[in-house]
């Protein structure tokens, strides 16, 4: 399997360089869709400039990037394009390993539950086989590296690619089952963004699945792996932060960067939900739809996890999606990341209901993201009511989307405890009725 | 949601519009093409107003005398422009210096990708002479533009005499609260690209030009005058512009407004407002313009000078005086009083014309369309093609064998990758082909052909695009192996939604081309399969080719025009328009020659290809 990887990679990377030699890459960078006021280059480099005049980069409200990153590119300023490419094929490979990893424990498992008989004997047709699952890594990194969305957000130099990757990673080692290199990822990259802070926790869901630790409030074993998780993650934070502070000298990153994702001062256009809402609002409600909007992405945590405890690698997928939906400001580039799981949930293709229409709503919305945009900015003829219609339907889209798969999941589930052919009390066929 | 949880209602809908296909797909077309027609119906369209307060309440009174005067110095440019053969840059400079203005001269010059045969030219040199008039009442912050072109040969005296009296009258008012810029422009649009791009600090067709000197402030309105007769019958507002872009709909209701105030019969495309619409001559006469502006538009090039001004968020569009047999004419005076009081209404204007209507189609001067009445007609087009891809998404999703068939999303999943792939591809690279050749291999065509350098690109480009008919069809089998039933199938999907979404954005920017794409391009995809008669299906499929729609478009629009041409006449106009189409695109920047050759006819390709799917 490792040499169609490398193909794959080699494919990845050449379409890459070469697209960041054509003029595309500057029509790209300047795109709304690709890059956010949080993690445009052009920012990056306006704080590099500031760092090397030694004035702080966050003086003048040009850069919010964590200053973890201003200095990485310090170093590598010259290098930036294989950096952004290095991220991403890094991303592709710990996804490849990681999802390696998943199918073996689904494999086991199930064959577990096969030889138990817990498995009704009219489900055999939902077991999956080896053969099937023999692809999915390749698919997974095939998904995230040939994906248009990931190569736009690469060639336009956008660091949610290195936000990707220490997701990636941090997926991977909570798949490796350690705890440490775990906490550590994750913490990076809540350093980030905040909003990864949500996969705290599926991982310790997943960690402590892997140890036989029942979740369990009145059994201190759990209680006693959790704190130790949280400690672990809460100290790297620690470390994080402080060491930003020790490079920078000042705090002024911390309202730059986090103050800058949480209360949404810029109101550029971009693919979520914010903009149009908080341009249009009066200042008086400001700050309470502020909360509205920001614990949307939190509030889902806790009644999923609830329902998907036993399957934390879901509740991973899940969560970055919903992260990709509801942050403050997302780009193409946080889609790619929860869209290259997709292959992983192949086997409930049978159940999905939307998939057509909620592909053919993403597609079209996708085309039409720069015509309404050259509409209202350049033509002057429609205005930002048109893109952001556009920009609803696509969220809504991804919504629908998310939640199909959620809904498949759970009735393959419901199907494999209880059979596939369901039948009424009088003996009819029953339909599933999702209320 | 109760359609999108609910699995039996949604069968049942499915099961309805799979089995009912084909009858709704017909039903949607005709009520389109209905709906379309219907446009032009006089109740169904909504009267102009004037939507602008600025220039609504306000009452201005035109005062311009000196008609004959502006004519006499239109004559006097006249003889100065044949004495040096062109452009009379120094008596502009000195008449416009003598009337109060500040005068600035810009050079530029253009050599174009290949000669221009119609309007005779290849290496362009000019110079643009503009005078701005400084607004005495207000911060010099806004701006309005009244050009007038300085054509070849006898046409257009009588707009810069207009334009030069209208100056030197402006001049001695005192209510101007924008500068006002008197532009005279050489090579007509060239000329203009020139100055726009100078006055925006803009360079987008690599031209080269001297930067201008001077400024006024951020224009708001233009208009530019076409003028070569002493007295006019009529006036003509031309709106299209680049790309299919029109100004603010405020625009064309002030020019009506003024004209029924002043008394001057006034036209859109040739065509007088008239009030029978309920008999069939009126209504026909109302399709016919509705019909030239829908050709014009869809044409994406500017028809007058005023096109290029829209791309910078300038509202503009020209106005053309019509000298026909009609026994009332209407002198320079009154003329010059008309110009007089849409400056008056324009400079009263607080900000820039945004109120009314941006999307629209006029089936006369007084009645128009706006987008919400017409896109409907659009959309039923579209909806068949969403129909056909769900009709296809059943077939495949549930096939007598039950693999896991992943359809658009996941291609590679579906049966062979290679068999979707490779015409996808080829007919995307003959498109690539289709734009890059025929400018780059003009000189080898020359040296080989007996053919003039225009001859040979539009000669190469229908060359290149016969050949890919013949390409594509073959090449996927080489790497793929035979066709699958289930491959073609994939493959229409793939094309359909391909050709939908294309549809849709062009539609968007330019409703008119989206239009009459999918009016030829639609039924082509719907009816197409592997298994209908071969020959006759390749006949129906060459004809409704975007190629032939372009042929057709000439006849068509011919015939509105009221001068029908022969066959000969029309190829010949065919073969210009290919070479004026790729024109406009490199010297202006249009959209459609790349928009025809790089995504509509690889789509066309790929239908062509499922029509010989083995």
């Amino acid at each position: 399997m490792a040499a169609p990887l490398a193909l794959l990679l080699i494919v990845a990377v050449t379409i890459r360089a070469a697209l960041f030699r054509t003029s595309l890459a500057n029509l790209i960078s300047e795109r709304v869709e690709v890059v956010s006021p949080l993690n445009a280059w052009k920012r990056v480099v306006e704080g590099l400039a500031l760092l090397d005049l030694d004035i702080s980069p966050y003086s003048g409200d040009v850069f919010h990037e964590t200053p973890m990153v201003i200095y990485l590119f310090h170093f590598l300023m010259d290098y930036a394009e294989i950096t952004f490419m290095l991220a991403d094929c890094l991303t592709a490979v710990a996804l490849y390993l990681a999802v390696k990893d998943y199918n073996k424990q689904v494999f086991r498992k199930q064959k577990f539950a096969l030889e138990a008989d817990r498995i009704p004997m009219d489900c055999l047709e939902l077991i999956r086989s080896p053969t099937e699952m023999y692809y999915i890594p390749l698919k997974v990194a095939m998904f995230y590296l040939l994906n248009p969305f990931t190569i736009v957000s690469c060639v336009a130099k956008c660091t949610c690619g290195l936000n990707n990757a220490v997701i990636a990673l941090f997926i991977l080692s909570t798949m490796r089952g350690s705890a440490l290199l775990s906490a550590i990822f994750l913490a990076l990259a809540t350093y980030q963004s905040i909003y990864p802070l949500t996969l705290c926790v599926p991982a310790l869901l997943y960690l402590l699945q892997r140890l036989y630790i029942p979740v369990n409030v009145r059994r201190s074993s759990f209680w006693f792996y959790t704190l130790q998780y949280l400690f672990m993650f809460l100290g790297s934070l620690l470390v994080l932060i402080c060491l930003s502070f020790f490079l920078l000298g000042s705090w002024d990153f911390l309202p730059a960067v986090y103050g800058f994702i949480l209360s949404v001062p810029d109101l550029t256009p971009n693919i979520g939900l914010f903009w149009y809402f908080f341009a249009e609002m009066f200042d008086h409600f400001r700050l309470f739809f502020l909360c509205v909007f920001q614990i949307n992405v939190f509030f889902y945590t806790l009644p999923l996890s609830i329902k998907l405890k036993e399957h934390p690698v879901f509740l991973i997928f899940m969560q970055i999606a919903l992260i990709a939906i509801f942050k403050s400001y997302p780009t193409v580039g946080d889609l790619s990341l929860y869209m290259a799981f997709l292959p992983v949930w192949n086997h409930l293709y049978r159940f999905l209901r939307n998939i057509f229409l909620v592909s053919c709503v993403l597609l079209a919305c996708s085309a039409l993201f720069p015509v309404l945009w050259h509409l209202w900015i350049y033509a002057g003829s429609a205005n930002s009511n048109f893109y952001y219609a556009i920009t609803l339907l696509f969220s809504v889209a991804q919504i629908l989307l998310v939640s199909d798969y959620f809904y498949a999941f759970l009735r393959r589930e419901h199907h494999l405890t209880n059979g596939l052919y369901l039948k009424k009390k009088d003996g009819s066929e029953a339909t599933l009725v999702l209320k | 949601m109760g359609l999108l949880s609910d699995p039996n209602r949604r069968r049942a809908l499915i099961g309805m519009l799979t089995r009912l296909n084909a009858p709704i797909c017909m039903i949607c077309y005709m009520a389109g093409v209905a709906w379309f027609m219907g446009l032009a119906f006089e109740p169904f369209t909504l009267r102009t107003y004037m939507s602008e307060n600025a220039m609504g309440s306000t009452m201005v009174e035109e005062r311009f005398p000196a008609g004959e005067r502006a004519l006499a110095t239109g004559r006097e440019f006249a003889a100065h422009k044949k004495k040096t053969g062109g452009m009379p840059v120094d008596w502009l400079v000195r008449t416009m210096q003598a009337r109060g203005l500040e005068v600035y001269t810009q050079r530029f010059s253009r050599k174009l990708p290949f000669p221009d045969e119609d309007k005779e030219r290849y290496m362009v040199k000019g110079t643009n002479v503009y005078g701005i008039l400084r607004a005495p009442r207000a911060p010099r912050t806004e701006a309005l533009v009244l050009s007038a072109p300085c054509s070849p040969g006898n046409e257009n005296n009588q707009a810069v005499g207009i334009l030069l009296g209208l100056a030197q009258y402006f001049r001695s008012q005192i209510y101007w609260a924008k500068d006002i810029i008197f532009l005279v422009n050489e090579h007509d649009l060239i000329g203009m690209q020139a100055w726009l791009e100078g006055y925006h600090h803009t360079n987008t067709t690599g031209m080269d030009w001297s930067p201008l000197q001077g400024r006024g402030g951020s224009i708001q309105a233009a208009l530019s005058l076409e003028l070569s007769s002493d007295v006019v019958t009529s006036l003509d507002l031309v709106l299209e512009g680049l790309n299919g872009q029109l100004p603010n709909l405020d625009l064309a209701n002030l020019f009506y407004a003024f004209c029924q105030k002043i008394g001057v019969l006034c036209t859109t495309q040739g065509k007088l407002p008239r009030n029978d619409w309920d008999t069939t001559s009126g209504y026909s006469h109302a399709v016919q313009t509705m019909m030239l502006m829908v050709l014009k538009q869809a044409s994406s090039r500017p028809w007058g000078d005023h096109g290029l001004f829209l791309r910078y968020h300038i509202e503009a569009a020209s106005i053309k005086g019509v000298n026909s047999f009609r026994p009332y004419k209407t002198d320079a005076t009154t003329v010059g009083r008309l110009l007089e009081g849409m400056y008056r209404k324009l400079n009263n204007l607080l900000e820039r014309l945004h109120q009314s209507y941006f999307f629209y189609l006029m089936p006369s001067l007084t009645r128009f369309v706006s987008i919400g009445y017409y896109m409907p007609a659009f959309g039923l087009l579209a909806l068949i093609l969403l129909l056909r891809a769900l009709d296809l998404w059943v077939q495949l999703s549930s096939p007598p064998t039950r693999t896991t068939e992943d359809g658009v999303e996941v291609v590679p999943a579906s049966p062979g990758v290679l068999s979707i792939l490779t015409p996808l591809v080829i007919s995307h690279l003959t498109g690539v082909a289709l734009y890059t050749l025929p400018v780059l291999s003009q000189e080898l065509a020359v040296e080989h052909f007996p053919v003039s350098e225009t001859e040979a690109v539009v000669l190469t480009a229908i060359a290149i695009y016969t050949a890919g008919l013949a390409l594509p069809h073959n090449t996927h089998r080489l790497l793929a192996g035979e066709g699958t039933e289930q491959g073609w199938k994939v493959l229409k999907l793939v094309a359909v939604l391909y050709l939908a979404v294309l549809l849709g954005c062009t539609a968007l920017i330019n409703f008119s081309l989206g239009f009459i794409l999918a009016l030829t391009l639609v039924p082509l995809a719907a009816f197409i399969t592997p298994h209908v008669p071969k020959t006759l299906s390749a006949v129906v499929m060459v004809i409704l080719s975007p190629g032939l729609t372009l042929l057709f478009a000439v006849f068509f629009f011919q015939e509105l025009q009221e001068t029908p041409v022969t066959l000969q006449e029309g190829w010949m106009l065919y073969l210009s328009v290919i070479s004026q189409g790729i024109l406009d695109h490199a010297l202006y920047g249009s959209l459609l020659y790349p928009l025809a050759a790089l995504l509509v006819y690889p789509c066309w390709l790929l239908f062509w290809n499922i029509l010989f799917w083995k």
